[in-house]
């Protein structure tokens, strides 16, 4: 009875949370341009999507900072694992205190402190100056999913590869590398979502005449937004669950799969 | 070269694109057009108009946050009683949704709360009287939860996983209760988890003005929204610059409390 009671439970808290995914997908084979009627099965939503510059251009924008992003953001917050590892107790606290201010400041905050200093130092607001606001708030979360695995790893190992003649270098990505990876590919990973679902910072730095899909869909709310961009997410999403799904599954289920 | 250098190209980044730039809101916040000195920008809060969006900001915050934590601590006991294997389905499950944007997952809720809508739909079906669900702030407050629940479950889950089945039993016999084992155990063992959800949710809802946006139908107007207006269509920068120094006292409060209980940065959501 009990365990009725709590998958009861899980249950609502999962169509809360999956319902409007599931509307929006519903919505994007709806032949009405209104979201509040549904007049009939359609594709033309589909077909309109791969039609219009405007989406193209700001899903290209998209992806293009969330791929480097969370690169540059993975690269600068590895190091810095590595680095602040290494100190001691004083400049660590100082350095991890740090790391929470992107991560536990408002983001409108931090998105006006941003357009603040591009603008103080002639930056024109655009594609690069996203960037950088996406870069500064991936690198807290690579930080955070990196540091615990570099915690976990054995100095003496490191050490004893270099007892053996192995370079810093060589013994770093034979040794060290190996059991960090988990933690870089989920700082990858959560660093790639973050830029992607982001719309405050994107918002104040992204200056005139450039779009990624969040602004393209605010800047459309007022009239009503494109059922192709229901089509566009519904594809986004179902392609990385899919992803997820076969990367999640057992070895041997694996081959059945193609 | 020591390895600590490492943590350069981090320190450079974060002075020159977090530090800096904060920085420069206080400088804003408390300079005029002119750039002398002035409290004006910071006094400019007690204007009735934007008192009372503070006011509103604080109260619906308040209510989201209560509500994410009351609905999250159950599930975080449930999911760590599923033993499922963790940093697989929990984080899987609550991070998925964030693959469709957030701000049309925000939108579909207006159809769902809709006066015709589906919700309205399943209480005529019963007989039920329809309810005026959309642009009210309880409507807000429905899209503050929805948003940042997740952000109330992993820290609180994290907490969890992290007590041992042997502190449990341990306590059991020496003949401690269900009840007495949540209270005197797990639940102060999982408060660093609690503390970290509580901020990682107050803060977002305190200072959004998407949600209110979308959900409030321009009728509701949050903190978020009048800091929003002055930097995008007033473009008076140190007004706007005063209104984030208001509104960060009530972040570093938050703040403060994160860090006491999160010594070793390891309570946070991920």
């Amino acid at each position: 009875m009990k365990k009725l009671w709590k998958r009861c439970y899980l249950a609502l808290i999962l169509i809360f949370l999956y319902a409007p995914i599931a509307t929006l997908m519903v919505l994007s084979f709806n032949s009405s341009k209104f979201m509040s009627k549904w007049t009939g099965f359609s594709l033309k939503w589909y077909r309109q999507l791969f039609e219009s510059p405007l989406i193209l251009s700001a899903l290209k924008n998209t992806l293009l900072i969330a791929v480097l992003s969370a690169l540059i953001s993975t690269v600068i917050g590895t190091l810095a694992c590595i680095g602040i590892s290494r100190m001691k107790k004083v400049p660590r606290t100082v350095f991890m205190g740090i790391n929470n201010i992107p991560m536990l400041n408002a983001e409108i905050v931090t998105g006006v402190s941003l357009m603040l200093v591009f603008i103080a130092t002639g930056m024109t607001l655009g594609f690069q100056t996203i960037l950088i606001g996406h870069i500064t708030f991936n690198i807290p979360y690579v930080v955070l999913s990196v540091m615990p695995k570099l915690k976990q790893t054995q100095k003496s190992t490191y050490e004893a590869a270099l007892d053996l003649g192995a370079t810093p270098l060589y013994a770093f990505f034979k040794v060290v590398f190996p059991d960090l990876l988990p933690g870089i590919l989920s700082g990858f990973l959560m660093a790639f979502t973050m830029s992607l679902d982001d719309f405050i910072i994107t918002h104040f730095v992204k200056g005139a005449g450039i779009n990624t899909l969040s602004t393209l869909i605010y800047s459309e709310v007022r009239k009503g937004v494109r059922p192709s961009l229901y089509a566009l997410s519904t594809i986004m999403f179902l392609a990385v669950f899919l992803l997820l799904v076969l990367a999640n599954l057992p070895k041997k289920n694996r081959g059945g799969n193609s | 070269m020591s390895k600590k250098a490492l943590a350069g190209p981090y320190l450079v980044w974060m002075i020159g694109f977090t530090l800096i730039p904060l920085a420069l809101v206080f400088y804003y916040g408390l300079t005029d057009a002119s750039g002398a000195f002035t409290l004006e920008n910071i006094l400019a809060i007690t204007s009735e108009e934007r008192i009372g969006a503070l006011w509103r900001s604080l109260k619906l915050s308040l209510f989201s946050t209560a509500a994410c934590l009351l609905l999250a601590y159950p599930l975080a006991m449930i999911l760590k009683g599923m033993s499922v294997s963790k940093n697989s389905f929990v984080v899987f499950v609550f991070i998925l949704p964030m693959w469709m944007n957030f701000l049309l997952r925000t939108m579909a809720w207006q159809t769902l709360l809709d006066k015709n809508g589906v919700i309205n739909s399943i209480l005529g079906f019963f007989g039920l009287p329809g309810q005026n669900l959309i642009n009210t702030q309880g409507a807000i407050v429905f899209g503050m939860v929805y948003n940042f629940l997740p952000f109330m479950v992993l820290p609180i889950y994290n907490a969890l996983t992290k007590i041992g089945n042997d502190t449990i039993e341990a306590a059991r016999d020496l003949g401690a209760g269900s009840l007495k084992t949540f209270t005197r155990i797990i639940l102060p063992l999982s408060l660093p988890g609690i503390i970290s959800g509580i901020t990682m949710v107050f803060v977002p809802s305190l200072t959004t003005f998407v949600i209110s946006d979308l959900l409030g139908g321009g009728m509701v107007l949050l903190i978020g929204n009048v800091i929003e207006q002055e930097f995008t269509f007033a473009s008076n920068w140190n007004l706007g610059s005063g209104m984030s120094l208001v509104l960060m006292v009530f972040i570093l409060i938050s703040m403060a409390a994160f860090a006491r209980y999160d010594k070793d940065g390891e309570g946070a959501a991920f």
